[in-house]
């Protein structure tokens, strides 16, 4: 839901300024010993709200951020934040009945959101089942490790963040730091989140992951191309999701997600589910699918199906 | 505002004096609280990787001791009802310490969420207008604005009614009486919402379940007085306030009945659960019996549930109610026996198994133990202080002194048996 402008005044702006570069310069004084790295940490620590921010302070937070990344990782990384596209409502697809369980897609999105390595971060989780039992979650395995997949009498189910249209972990959060953008996705401000996990604990897709340590993500795998409210390289204790891979869908032109570029036998479908001609549209008007925990009413934009 | 300074003074010298057993126990306190603080240096620095919990169990023994003692701040004032209700000699003094351990509690509440958030640096963020507070939508937006109103409202009225005193004046009943009345439904409201905030959510059914609230309140008013009745004790016995035994048999009373409604409530709680026999069951299968070989919370909770139904016995026959030996061995039960049923019993089970049918077992580490340990240690130092200044006052030996400005300070032998005391000044 979007904030009212006039919450706040310009005469409470300028108050609360004042009253922050106070705590400021006692804060400062006594956690930081470099006079250079000092301005820099201030002015994170006292970065607004995402949608709070004015155009001209998005640009300075966009790059102070860059020159931030581009000197810890030592290369030229850019972060965007390119605003939701009109009319589109993100929508994703996932063939049950061709899913094979390899994990290319946990790994490519691994590489592509810049998720620590160490410890692993995976925003995609691929559950085995037995096809005898069907969907039941607590005979889900998560860790098979077969020298090959498929194994015989068992389906593969990758879940990963639904982007509900009602989202439970949203609704929680106590400081905002995490809402659902026009596009459908669901974003965290990771320069807001203050690390409750409160969210985790209402997501009923184990979608939230949090830094419980600092990230370890090598230079040489960091992915440059970035966006504000997706794969820009997290600080430790924040909870972080899939975004849809939103660095690349909003792009014009736009691209797919990680996983569905990777699928390697197109199990994946990513649309806009407000245009009729889109793959997402055919697959939910043709095809027999479901949504995970429907009792629920969290509306998840993300359909599992069976193509054949 | 100068006879404001010179009571604040005459505190910071009566903080400073005692016998023997204070400055012991004090510098204990103190002790532990340096190591809590060490050790929470340690997970600043390292993140909260130096706990047990991991995704999958994200809430762990820090969010389990917060529950815990919120229930304790809360049932610490609610026993202002009964001492209303039978007249209890002395109220005043029960109300007062009742009040300070609930300001206590509430200051471990916080430190304990202050631990397990992953950006202390910006709990800024949660306040109103400065940050962005999300209320009404978030349920610990509720909580944040509720701990902290009750927090102020018990320390407004402990000082108020002490500071009174001090001035050898009689609180204005108009204003605090309100107060009184006013912090019984505070205290119940702080329980009621922490408990919507694992009831409201729907991914967990073992917290989403109506009973969950009144459950809260049950068990709360279990170990809160559990606790004073043996302050009440030590109290009485260490200082000059007289407390009768009659009201110490009184609230062992009220926890029996307390006690028999939390395990009524918890029966029907269990009985649901395995008589309907829906996947829903499965968190209470790995509480009481474990699940698919994973049995860690099993003893403990066997444990709780031996405690409570014993001391529920001993606090329901009269002979065992009202003899002292039996009333302690019944409130060190019932302490402990709430602590595991509303701490780790109550949040453990609700994460495990996850919403995707894994099961991670939770245990804490020793940073999580050690650090939590510092935060009651605080939490003791706090509450010790409060009453190193409000019991001499209650007492008449702490007052202001005859020119209406210096305070007089009779007691300096805080911590003594009573017997040994020095003649009373009693005027």
């Amino acid at each position: 839901m979007p904030k009212s402008e006039s919450r706040e005044s310009h005469a409470f702006r300028m108050s609360r300024r004042k009253m922050m570069k106070g705590v400021a310069a006692v804060m400062g004084a006594l956690a930081l010993p470099e006079k250079d790295a000092s301005a820099v940490v201030w002015e994170s620590f006292f970065q607004k709200h995402f949608r709070e921010l004015k155009p001209e302070e998005m640009q300075k937070v966009l790059a102070r951020l860059e020159k931030e990344y581009s000197g810890q990782f030592r290369k030229a990384v850019k972060v965007r934040a390119t605003p939701p596209r009109e009319g589109v409502l993100y929508g994703y697809g996932l063939d049950l009945s061709r899913c094979i369980g390899c994990r290319r897609c946990v790994y490519a999105c691994v590489g592509e959101n810049n998720q620590s390595r160490n410890p692993q971060i995976h925003y995609i989780r691929v559950l085995q089942l037995e096809k005898e039992r069907g969907v039941d979650l607590e005979e889900a395995e998560h860790y098979y490790n077969p020298k090959t997949v498929p194994e015989k009498g068992h389906f593969y189910m990758p879940v990963q963040c639904h982007q509900c249209e009602s989202p439970p972990c949203t609704k929680v959060c106590p400081v905002q730091a995490t809402w659902k953008e026009r596009d459908g996705i669901v974003v965290v401000d990771y320069n807001w989140c203050i690390g409750c996990r409160y969210c985790m604990a209402a997501c009923p897709y184990g979608a939230r992951h949090f830094n419980w340590k600092k990230p370890g993500l090598p230079e040489g795998e960091m992915n440059p191309e970035t966006h504000y409210l997706g794969n820009r390289p997290r600080p430790i204790g924040v909870v972080e999701k899939c975004t849809y891979c939103i660095q690349r869908v909003r792009n014009t032109p736009g691209r797919y997600t990680a996983c569905v570029e990777i699928c390697p036998v197109g199990a994946r479908k990513f649309g806009n589910l407000l245009d009729p001609e889109s793959e997402i549209r055919y697959v939910i008007e043709n095809k027999r699918v479901f949504i995970l925990k429907e009792d629920l009413n969290t509306r998840p934009k993300f359909y599992y199906f069976y193509a054949t | 505002m100068k006879k404001i300074w010179e009571f604040f003074k005459g505190t910071l010298v009566l903080v400073s004096k005692g016998s023997k057993a204070y400055y012991t126990w004090m510098f204990s306190l103190l002790v532990l609280m340096a190591i809590g603080a060490a050790t929470y240096a340690h997970q600043l620095s390292n993140g909260l990787i130096v706990t047990a919990m991991r995704d999958q169990v994200s809430w762990g023994f820090y969010i389990s001791n917060f529950t815990f003692l919120v229930g304790v701040a809360a049932a610490a004032v609610l026993l202002v009802i009964p001492a209303y209700v039978y007249k209890w000699k002395p109220i005043k003094e029960i109300a007062v310490l009742g009040e300070m351990l609930a300001v206590s509690a509430m200051v471990m509440c916080l430190l304990f969420v202050t631990v397990d958030i992953g950006r202390p640096d910006r709990f800024w963020h949660l306040f109103p207008k400065i940050g962005l507070l999300n209320f009404p939508q978030s349920l610990l937006a509720w909580d944040v604005v509720v701990l902290n109103t009750y927090l102020v409202l018990n320390l407004v009225i402990a000082v108020y009614i002490c500071y009174k005193h001090y001035n050898r004046e009689e609180p204005n009943p108009n204003f605090f009486n309100p107060m009184i009345l006013f912090s019984i439904p505070a205290a119940v409201s702080i329980h009621t919402v922490t408990a919507f905030l694992y009831n409201g959510l729907a991914a967990r059914p073992f917290w989403n379940a109506s009973i969950l609230a009144p459950r809260f309140l049950a068990s709360a008013f279990c170990s809160g007085p559990a606790f004073m009745i043996m302050l009440f004790q030590v109290i009485r016995k260490y200082t000059r306030i007289e407390i009768k035994n009659e009201a110490i048999f009184k609230v062992a009373e009220l926890i029996a009945y307390s006690m028999f409604i939390n395990l009524f409530l918890l029966g029907a709680e269990v009985f649901k659960e395995f008589y309907s026999n829906t996947i829903h069951v499965a968190p209470m299968q790995y509480l009481f019996f474990g699940l698919k070989g994973h049995s860690n919370l099993v003893p403990y909770i066997w444990t709780a549930m031996i405690f409570n139904v014993t001391a529920f016995l001993l606090f329901l026959i009269p002979q065992t109610r009202e003899n002292f030996v039996t009333l302690n061995i019944g409130c060190v039960l019932i302490f402990i026996g709430v602590y595991i049923e509303k701490g780790m019993g109550l949040v453990v089970p609700g994460l495990v198994p996850d919403v995707l049918g894994e099961i991670y077992e939770y245990a804490p580490t020793g940073t999580e133990l050690l650090l939590s340990l510092g935060i009651w240690a605080t939490g003791l130092f706090v509450y010790t202080l409060l009453l190193r200044v409000a019991i001499p006052i209650l007492t008449h030996e702490f007052y202001v002194g005859d020119d209406g400005l210096k305070p007089v300070i009779v007691d300096t032998e805080f911590i003594r048996r009573s017997g040994t005391l020095a003649p009373s000044h009693k005027d």
